[in-house]
C-alpha cells in the first residue's frame, strides 16, 4: 500500500481533534508522506468526550489522552503547538502566529467548532460558559466554586453532561429546554419521558418550552439571573450554554474557500480548492443536504475518509447505518438506524419498557407488508452494532429480528435479559 | 469547591460510625503497648466496634451508588489519588509486613487476642500467621461489603465479590485451620502450584505421606490435578479470571481492600515491558526449581546436595515475602492493587499464557462506539491500556487481564463485554472502524 514516490510530500493538518488525528493516523498507514498536525488549543490530542470526567474527579488530564506521547514521534507524525494566522492557498503555505511560514502539498482543515451563543443580552457576563474544551472546563470549575444555583440552556447531550457534573457538586440546577420534551429531535416521547423522570429524580429541574431571553449581571460583572421567554426571572450564579456548536471558520472566512455554515466539501471531503480537504465538526457536506455532522463517530469516519482521499484513494464519505450512544446519569442510550418513528409517518415501532422505567427496547419498522426493520433505540440495554447494522442493511423483516433477537444482545454476563419481554409484546400485538 | 453542603450533611450522619471505627481500631491495637486481662477484653471489643463502625460508614457512603457515579471523586480523594494520606498508609502497611516477617515478637500482645478464635478453630494457640490470616480475611470481608455496595449496579461484580469472600473465608481461613484441629495437614484447597510453589516440591509429598489416609491421598490428587488439569480446562472456557478474580486470595484482597487504589496501576508501555521481563522469568525460575528438586530427590540428593532447598528458600524470601507481601500489599496506596499479580505471580504468568493462546475468553468491543474517554484504561488494575484496543475496535486479549470486568463497568457507552465465545475469529476486529480492510497501525 505504501507509495514511495510520495514520501517527500508534506501533508499539513490543522486541528488535532478526533477528525484531524484520525486522518493523520490513516495517512501514516497508507503512505510515507511527511505529516504535520498543528493545534493552537493543545499540544496533544485529548478526548473531548471525557472532559466531564475531569470535573467529576473520575479521570485526570493524562487519562484522557487516547495515545501515549511516544506514539506521535514513533509514527512520524509531527505535532506543532501553534496557532495558524493565515493560509495562502495560491502559494500553498500557511503563516503561523509566530510569523513562521510552512509549505504544504496537501492540507486538511479539521478546525472543529465552538459553542453557539445566540446573542443573548448579558451573555458576556462572568460565569456564562459553553462546554467545549479544556479552557471551558477550567472556567466552569472556577465559576462553580462560588456555589449557588446553575441554569443550563439547551435540551441535548451537553446539557445533561453539565447537569451530571453540577449534581456531583450538589449545585442546584435548572435546564431550559425549547422543545416540549427532552432531546425532541432524537428521542421518541416515551424514552424522553424516562430520561425526564430520571433527571428529576436526581433533583434536576427541567423547564420545557422555555428559552433564554436575557441574562442579568451583578455589580462585579457576574451573572446573577436569567430571564426566560415566559418573563420568569431565575436567580443563578452560573449559566451553561448547551445550545449546540458552530463550525470554526475564522481561518478561512476571507479566503477563496467556499463556505456556508461550514466549509463546503464534496463526497471526497475535498473543498473547492484542489488538495485542500475538510473533515469533522467544521465540514459541511454539500453532497448530502448540507449536513454538518458534529459527533465523535462521524468526526472519526470523516477523518479516516479524508485520509484515504489525501493519499489518492478515491473513497467517498459514507456514514453507513447511523449509530449513536450517550449516557444520561445512569441511563445508557444506544441507537442504530432510524431513531424516531414519531417524525416519520412511514414507520411504526415495537416498544417495551420495564416496570421501573429504567430500561427499554424500541424496534422501528416500516409500515409495509414485511414490517422491514429500520432502527433500534435502547435504554439500559446493549445491542451489538454488527448485528443491528446487518439486519437494517439487509432489510430484515420484524419477524426475523424477533426470532433472532438474542444474537444482538451485548449486556454484561449475569445481567437480566429482556428479549423475552419484548418478544411477548410482539406476540400479544399480533 | 462547593462540597460544603454535601460534606456537612454527610459528616453529620457519618460521625458516629467514623468515631466507632477509629475508637475500635485504637482499642484493638492496645495490646501492642499494654498488657492485662482488661486490655485484652478491650481489644476484642475494639475489633468488634471497628467492624461495626466501618461497615456502617461504608453503607452510608455507598448505598446510593449507581452505574454512573461509582468512580466519582476518586482523584480528589487523599487515599485514592496518592496524596499524603496514601503515603502514610503505605508506610504503615509496609511497616506491618516488615514487623510480621522479621520481628513478629513485637506482635505478641495482638497475637494473644486471637487465641480464643485459634483454639476454637484449630485447638491451639495463635501465632503470627494465624493473626495475619485473620486480619487478611477480615479485610476481605469488610471491604467486600464495600465492593458489593459500590458495584451494586453490576450483577457480575456482585457474584464475583461473593465468590472471593467465600473462598477466602472458607477455603483459605476456616478449612485449613479446622484440618489442623483434626490433626490433618494444614492444606489450602484454593492455592496450588506455581503460586503455592512448594505444593509440588518433593518435600510436600513426603510430608503429606507422613499422614497416610484417604484425605491426604485426596490432597495430593487435588493439588496435582488443579495445577495440570483443572487450570488449562477452566482457563480455556473462562479465561484466567476463574481463578484470579473469583477464587484467589491475593486477587481477593486486591478486588476488595485494593479497590480504592486500582486506578494507580501504571498504564505505560514501559510498565508492560517491565511486566513481561519479570513475570515470565519468575515462572521459569519456579518451574526449574521444582524440576531440579524432583531430579535431586530421584537421585537421592546427588545433584543439589546441600543446596537442596536453598533455591526454594531464596525464592520464598525474595518472591514470597518481599514481592507479594511488602511490595504487593504494602505499596497498594502507591502502585495500585495488583503489583504482585501483574509483575510477580508465577501462577498468573501460567494462567496468562494459557489465556492468551488457549482460551475462548476475550473482551469484545462493540463496533465503532468507543469515544476514547479513557475510563477503561484508568480503572484497569492490571495496567492494560484497554482503550488502545477499544478505539480501534479490537477485542482485548492480554495475558495480564484478570477479567475483573471493571473496564466494561466504567465504560460510559457500554462498549465492552467479557465473553467466552468460540475461539474462531477471536482476534477479529470490528468492521466499523475501517471502511476497507486496512487497520490502524
Amino acid at each position: 500500500m505504501k507509495t514511495q514516490e510520495n514520501s517527500s510530500k508534506h501533508v499539513i493538518i490543522i486541528g488535532n481533534g478526533i477528525a484531524g488525528v484520525t486522518a493523520a493516523i490513516t495517512i501514516r498507514k497508507l503512505s510515507d508522506y511527511c505529516i504535520t498536525v498543528i493545534s493552537g488549543e493543545n499540544e496533544h490530542f485529548y478526548a473531548r468526550t471525557a472532559l466531564m470526567y475531569l470535573y467529576l474527579g473520575q479521570l485526570r488530564y493524562e487519562n484522557i489522552k487516547p495515545y501515549e506521547d511516544w506514539f506521535w514521534q514513533e509514527n512520524r507524525i509531527e505535532l506543532r503547538h501553534a496557532w495558524v494566522n493565515r493560509i495562502e492557498f495560491e502559494e500553498k503555505t500557511l503563516i503561523l502566529a509566530s510569523g513562521e511560514t510552512l509549505a504544504y502539498d496537501k492540507l486538511l482543515l479539521a478546525t472543529g467548532s465552538q459553542t453557539a451563543f445566540y446573542n443573548w443580552p448579558g451573555q458576556e457576563s462572568k460565569g456564562v460558559h459553553g462546554f467545549y474544551d479544556l479552557e471551558d472546563l477550567a472556567k466552569i470549575e472556577k465559576a462553580t466554586q462560588r456555589g449557588g444555583k446553575a441554569i443550563l440552556v439547551g435540551g441535548g447531550l451537553i446539557a445533561v453532561e453539565l447537569a451530571e457534573m453540577l449534581h456531583s457538586r450538589n449545585i442546584d440546577t435548572t435546564i431550559l429546554i425549547r422543545d416540549a420534551h427532552y432531546w425532541g429531535k432524537n428521542l421518541p416521547k416515551a424514552e424522553a419521558e424516562m430520561v425526564r423522570k430520571r433527571l428529576e429524580q436526581k433533583g434536576i429541574n427541567l423547564l420545557f418550552k422555555t428559552t433564554l431571553e436575557q441574562l442579568e449581571q451583578d455589580s462585579e460583572g457576574w451573572v446573577c439571573a436569567a430571564i426566560t421567554n415566559e418573563q420568569e426571572r431565575i436567580p443563578c450564579t452560573f449559566v451553561g450554554i448547551a445550545t449546540g456548536v458552530q463550525p470554526n471558520l475564522e481561518l478561512v472566512k476571507n479566503g477563496s474557500i467556499n463556505t456556508q455554515k461550514g466549509i463546503l466539501v464534496d463526497q471526497f471531503l475535498e473543498t473547492n480548492i484542489p488538495e485542500v480537504f475538510a473533515a469533522g465538526d467544521c465540514a459541511e457536506l454539500a453532497f448530502a443536504e448540507n449536513r454538518i455532522e458534529q459527533i465523535w463517530y462521524t468526526g472519526r469516519i470523516q477523518g479516516e475518509t479524508a485520509g484515504y482521499n489525501i493519499c489518492g484513494h478515491q473513497v467517498p464519505y459514507e456514514r453507513g447505518v447511523p449509530f449513536n450512544s450517550a449516557k444520561f446519569f445512569d441511563l445508557e442510550f444506544q441507537t442504530y438506524g432510524s431513531v424516531n418513528p414519531e417524525v416519520n409517518t412511514e414507520e411504526s415501532s415495537l416498544f417495551w419498557q420495564n416496570e421501573a422505567g429504567t430500561a427499554s427496547i424500541r424496534i422501528n419498522y416500516l409500515k409495509d407488508e414485511l414490517k422491514t426493520v429500520t432502527g433500534f433505540v435502547l435504554l439500559n440495554v446493549r445491542y451489538r452494532q454488527e448485528v443491528c447494522e446487518t439486519w437494517i442493511r439487509e432489510q430484515k423483516p420484524l419477524e426475523y429480528v424477533m426470532k433472532h433477537l438474542k444474537e444482538a444482545n451485548f449486556d454484561p454476563e449475569f445481567h437480566r435479559r429482556h428479549e423475552k419481554s419484548i418478544q411477548h409484546v410482539y406476540k400479544s400485538g399480533n | 469547591m462547593d462540597f460544603s453542603e454535601k460534606t456537612a450533611w454527610f459528616s453529620k450522619k457519618a460521625a458516629l460510625p467514623l468515631v466507632l471505627t477509629w475508637a475500635g481500631l485504637l482499642m484493638a491495637l492496645l495490646p501492642l503497648f499494654l498488657k492485662s486481662y482488661f486490655i485484652s477484653v478491650l481489644s476484642a471489643t475494639g475489633f468488634g466496634l471497628f467492624t461495626l463502625g466501618s461497615i456502617w460508614y461504608i453503607y452510608l457512603k455507598f448505598r446510593n451508588t449507581d452505574s454512573a457515579n461509582l468512580q466519582h471523586y476518586v482523584w480528589f480523594n487523599q487515599f485514592s489519588a496518592r496524596r499524603s494520606a496514601a503515603w502514610l498508609l503505605g508506610i504503615i502497611l509496609t511497616a506491618f509486613y516488615i514487623v510480621l516477617f522479621w520481628f513478629p515478637e513485637y506482635l505478641t500482645g495482638l497475637i494473644r487476642i486471637f487465641d480464643p478464635l485459634s483454639f476454637l478453630l484449630r485447638g491451639r494457640q495463635a501465632d503470627e500467621w494465624f493473626l495475619y490470616g485473620g486480619l487478611y480475611t477480615l479485610a476481605i470481608l469488610i471491604m467486600g461489603v464495600r465492593a458489593l455496595l459500590k458495584y451494586q449496579s453490576s450483577p457480575y461484580h456482585k457474584w464475583r465479590t461473593v465468590s472471593i469472600m467465600f473462598f477466602q473465608l472458607v477455603l483459605a481461613f476456616i478449612l485449613p485451620n479446622v484440618l489442623a484441629l483434626f490433626k490433618e495437614p494444614e492444606f489450602y484447597f484454593s492455592y496450588f502450584w506455581p503460586l503455592k510453589y512448594d505444593y509440588l516440591f518433593p518435600v510436600s509429598f513426603e510430608n503429606l505421606q507422613k499422614h497416610p489416609g484417604g484425605l491426604t491421598t485426596f490432597m495430593l490428587f487435588w493439588t496435582v490435578s488443579l495445577s495440570f488439569l483443572a487450570t488449562p480446562i477452566l482457563t480455556y472456557f473462562f479465561g484466567k479470571r476463574w481463578y484470579c478474580s473469583w477464587v484467589c486470595g491475593c486477587g481477593g484482597l486486591a478486588e476488595t481492600a485494593g479497590d480504592p487504589f486500582r486506578q494507580l496501576s501504571n498504564k505505560s508501555r514501559k510498565a508492560w515491558q517491565l511486566e513481561v521481563a519479570i513475570i515470565y522469568p519468575v515462572l521459569g525460575f519456579i518451574t526449574l526449581t521444582t524440576a531440579l528438586l524432583w531430579l535431586n530427590s530421584y537421585y537421592k540428593g546427588g545433584i543439589l546436595g546441600s543446596l537442596s532447598g536453598g533455591f526454594a528458600h531464596t525464592y520464598g524470601f525474595f518472591i514470597g515475602m518481599i514481592f507479594s507481601g511488602v511490595v504487593g500489599v504494602g505499596f497498594y496506596p502507591l502502585l495500585g492493587s495488583r503489583v504482585w499479580c501483574r509483575f510477580g505471580c508465577p501462577l498468573a504468568a501460567y494462567l496468562g499464557w494459557l489465556q492468551k493462546h488457549f482460551s475462548r475468553f476475550r473482551i469484545t468491543t462493540n463496533g465503532g462506539q468507543c469515544i476514547s474517554c479513557g475510563n477503561c484504561s484508568t480503572y484497569c488494575e492490571m495496567g492494560i491500556d484497554v482503550k488502545w484496543y477499544a478505539q480501534q475496535g479490537k477485542p482485548i486479549i492480554r495475558a495480564a487481564c484478570v477479567g475483573c470486568g471493571m473496564c466494561a463497568t466504567v465504560c460510559p457507552r457500554g462498549v465492552l463485554k467479557l465473553e467466552n465465545k468460540k475461539p474462531e475469529g477471536r482476534y477479529e476486529p470490528t468492521s466499523f472502524i475501517h471502511a476497507e480492510s486496512l487497520r490502524i497501525l
